[in-house]
């Protein structure tokens, strides 16, 4: 059994006018099956409205499913006895850099888990610094959070879940609120901890620039999985992705009208080298080179 | 810039009364007040000079900070001294019109002075020489055993801790949605105060909604990160006594007691 793995999930909620009658019922995420193994890189893509940060509040127990299972390495989320264990594993990380974090200084915003955990003090330094150090935040830990960019926030609340030793990091549009830069920042940092620490990733966005490094990829639309498979799998369909109201990026793009317009260009062209390299191919063929 | 505003006026520096143990510093201010209270002669008023004047002079924050203080109080100072003044019965000293100034009334109202100016520096020296952060830590621990009946003592500072942080975001909110109203016409500096406060309505119910709605994304991410009140937490920093806290406790209680002696009993 894989880190993460859902079964037949449903979630609904309940709309409720003034008086507590029940008005309607929205099911977000309907009939997902999802299985994540460890030391995966797996992206959910999907528009507003998709089910996508429904679906990972179940992760981490902040949500419970209303019908079907979720399980967090084996254990069962709707168990009471569970639900420090899986939060402890599962660390999530939120779109709004300012609403996370918790401490006045930054190094004490990355205790922040781990003393909620009981860890004694002398490690609890040490995971500061070790979790710092692995987002390169190392020398901003006497700052106040106030006073550092966006991306440098999402980097502290990232260092801030990883001190708590998870075993998977949900990551719910970390990016959303940033500028290009941040954004980078963010992603490589996110790469980095998937490379080297080999933990889990679960990445939600709306880029679709950053699902390229992916090992999985995730598409949602209505609460049900519509496309799954690996990034080239998934940008070989541009015309379904569109029809699923994504943006496809635009090198992709650009080799999908291409290849529409007859050109012998592979499916699935995710970055500017790989597309240079197959039309200098396609030259080379022809004689031009 | 509102980002930098820090609360409590803390005093950047490194001095031995910094490092001291933030209960230490609230214990010794309590104690203070009180020994204000308890002395009624020159030779106490001279002892309570002495040590905050020592007290100042280890924390090496500059004197004109303290002053810049007083301002505040100068008003409710002059009151205080204009009716202890002439409101004090005793042997008159200089009477003009039907107002009478007794030798009681100056040595009431000069004591009186001294007093508020001794309070105000005393508990300033406190707030310049210990960050917010840990003066809550330190409140929580001395306030510890009240758990007991039942007050929710760490709930309590981890409140006072989040609201310090979220004082500089929600100043920024606020001057934001102040230039964005401002920029669709909104007034808020014409009018009498009636209207001023009027025009405020406008600018707090998006604060207070934004707020609300921060509240709500912060209590997600703390429990998502296993928060689950004071119960079995460890410290990161947790406050531990040191030969210098036991020290400044001997101190201060060396300090009291010679209070009581020379200021209350002797004469």
């Amino acid at each position: 059994m894989g880190i993460v793995e859902t079964k037949n999930l449903v979630f609904e909620y309940i709309r409720r006018d003034e008086e507590g009658n029940v008005e309607g019922i929205t099911r977000a995420v309907d009939d997902v099956n999802l299985s994540v193994g460890q030391g995966d890189f797996i992206a959910i893509l999907g528009h507003n409205g998709s089910g996508k940060s429904t679906l990972a509040k179940h992760i981490n127990a902040i949500h419970y499913p209303t019908e079907g299972t979720v399980w967090v390495d084996g254990k069962d989320t709707c168990e009471d006895a569970n639900l420090w264990d899986i939060r402890q594993e599962a660390g999530m990380v939120f779109q709004n850099p300012d609403n996370q974090i918790i401490g006045q200084v930054v190094e004490e915003d990355v205790g922040f888990g781990p003393e909620n955990l009981g860890v004694p003090t002398q490690e609890i330094w040490q995971r500061v610094e070790e979790s710092l150090k692995a987002v390169g935040m190392y020398e901003f830990r006497k700052y106040s959070p106030n006073k550092l960019s966006g991306g440098q926030k999402q980097r502290v609340s990232i260092a801030g879940v990883i001190a708590m030793h998870p075993k998977c990091i949900v990551l719910d549009e970390p990016t959303a609120m940033l500028d290009p830069n941040g954004r980078r920042e963010v992603i490589r940092a996110v790469r980095a901890l998937n490379d080297v620490e080999e933990i889990t990733i679960i990445l939600i966005t709306h880029y679709m620039e950053e699902i390229i490094y992916a090992n999985k990829v995730f598409v949602m639309d209505k609460g049900k999985i519509a496309m799954e498979g690996s990034p080239k799998e998934i940008f070989s369909q541009v015309e379904k992705l569109k029809s699923l109201r994504l943006d496809v990026p635009q090198v992709t793009l650009l080799a999908h009208e291409l290849r529409e317009s007859g050109l012998a260009i592979p499916a699935g062209i995710l970055t500017c080298e790989e597309l240079v390299a197959s039309l200098s191919a396609i030259r080379r063929r022809r004689g031009w080179g | 810039m509102l980002r930098d505003i820090t609360l409590g006026q803390y005093y950047q520096t490194d001095s031995v009364i910094h490092r001291l143990d933030p209960r230490v510093k609230l214990v010794t201010t309590v104690c203070y007040i009180v020994s204000l209270f308890v002395v009624d002669n020159f030779v106490g008023y001279i002892l309570a000079g002495l040590f905050l004047a020592l007290v100042v002079k280890l924390s090496k924050v500059p004197v004109k900070f303290m002053v810049r203080g007083m301002k505040s109080i100068l008003f409710l100072l002059l009151i205080a001294l204009i009716f202890n003044l002439f409101l004090t019965p005793g042997e008159v000293v200089v009477s003009v019109w039907k107002l009478q100034i007794t030798r009681e009334g100056i040595r009431q109202a000069v004591f009186m002075a001294v007093r508020l100016v001794f309070l105000l520096m005393g508990s300033s020296v406190m707030t310049l020489t210990t960050t917010p952060n840990q003066l809550t830590d330190g409140m929580e621990k001395l306030l510890g055993p009240l758990r007991v009946v039942k007050v929710p003592v760490h709930e309590i500072a981890m409140m006072m801790s989040i609201a310090l942080r979220f004082i500089p975001i929600l100043l920024e909110e606020t001057d934001k949605i102040m230039k964005a109203q401002m920029a669709r016409g909104a007034d808020f500096e014409s009018g009498n105060l009636i209207k001023k406060v009027k025009s405020l309505v406008p600018l707090l119910v998006p604060l207070f909604i934004s707020a609300f709605r921060r509240a709500n994304d912060l209590a997600m991410a703390m429990e998502s990160r296993c928060y689950r009140g004071g119960g079995n937490r460890t410290k990161m920093k947790p406050l531990i006594y040191q030969k210098r806290d036991r020290l400044a406790y001997g101190a201060v209680f060396c300090y009291l007691v010679l209070c009581i002696a020379f200021g209350k009993i002797l004469l």
